[in-house]
């Protein structure tokens, strides 16, 4: 079917590179879009800070604005203490910033669409958020589960909320980014299908196929605005989930 | 009645979780509005509290959706 929706998903091998204890390891669309990903962040931030004008020039500024509002939002939710992160929360933004916006060109995969790529970050998170809480806090950490002030009666419900909310948020973490950007895009694709479908008809389906392309056209502006909000979102839990690390008792 | 239908109809009925979902957002964007509307000055350093609890609400209208999916294209 031409109009599937879910075919732009399709993961394809563009060339093998060959076999580790049976399991086949291949050069995928998805891979060749993280490495273009990476180039992109790469290339924008050495080409924007190679001149370090006092004056910044126009690239230099927009390189300064992402590091500004990551740095701000880093410090307002961790503290000071959780600047060493930054590098960490940096890199997350941007390559899902850029990952977002890369899949919104036509033909183009959008690597975060896939719940792998988005769960291996939360992991990431999630992990680096345990092993430092124990490093700093030792046993301190699990006070994270055991918020102060609660009468006895109910604390043991409340520590296994706490538990079950603390286990759910990789999950929750992983599965927003993914639904978001894989519902957008089926929703764009669907809407794309519709203006195909109605010109195949005729000349009432040319003037009737205006109303599904407007609305791809809203969708689409959309789109741009769910791709940032939607990295902005995963730097934002980032964030307070690293101060649960680093602050654990409520 | 025959499984495909059942899964067609399943996915249907997971979707309506969305709905919450999106109360739930537009609930905390309008009141966030109506706050930032009386005290406009301390609007801005709220905003992302706003967006941390629209982004806890979306995440569970999201799962609903992933239901659907999995019902449709996986199961």
């Amino acid at each position: 079917m031409a109009n599937d929706p879910i075919q732009q998903f399709q993961i394809n091998k563009i060339f093998s590179l060959g076999e580790v204890g049976g399991v086949e390891f291949a050069m995928t669309n998805s891979a060749i879009f993280m490495i273009a990903t990476i180039v992109v962040i790469s290339g924008f931030l050495i080409m924007s800070t190679s001149g370090r004008g006092l004056v910044p020039s126009r690239w230099q500024s927009t390189a300064e604005l992402i590091y500004e509002l990551v740095a701000s939002t880093l410090r307002n939710t961790a503290g000071t203490e959780g600047m060493k992160f930054f590098p960490l929360v940096f890199s997350l933004f941007t390559f899902v910033l850029t990952a977002n916006l890369i899949g919104m060109f036509p033909y183009f995969f959008t690597v975060t669409s896939h719940i792998i790529v988005t769960l291996a970050l939360a992991l990431l998170v999630i992990t680096t958020v345990i092993l430092y809480g124990f490093m700093r806090n030792g046993m301190g950490f699990l006070k994270l589960f055991v918020p102060s002030g609660v009468p006895g009666a109910i604390l043991p419900f409340i520590v296994i909320i706490e538990i079950l909310s603390f286990l759910s948020r990789p999950i929750s973490l992983s599965l927003r980014l993914f639904g978001n950007m894989l519902a957008g895009h089926i929703v764009l694709k669907v809407f794309a299908g519709f203006v195909v479908s109605l010109t195949a008809a005729g000349a009432a389906g040319w003037l009737g196929a205006i109303f599904p392309f407007a609305m791809t056209i809203a969708l689409t502006a959309l789109e741009f605005l769910v791709a940032c909000l939607q990295a902005y979102v995963f730097t934002i839990l980032t964030c307070v989930y690293l101060n649960d690390a680093i602050h654990p008792s409520h | 009645m025959e499984a495909e239908a059942a899964k067609l109809i399943g996915a249907g009925i997971a979707c309506i979780g969305m709905g919450g979902a999106g109360i739930g957002v537009g609930t905390i964007f309008g009141n966030y509005l109506s706050g930032a509307l009386r005290n406009p000055s301390a609007a801005p350093a709220q905003f992302t509290n706003a967006l941390i609890g629209a982004a806890l609400a979306e995440g569970l209208g999201i799962f609903s959706l992933v239901v659907a999916l999995i019902l449709l294209f996986v199961a």
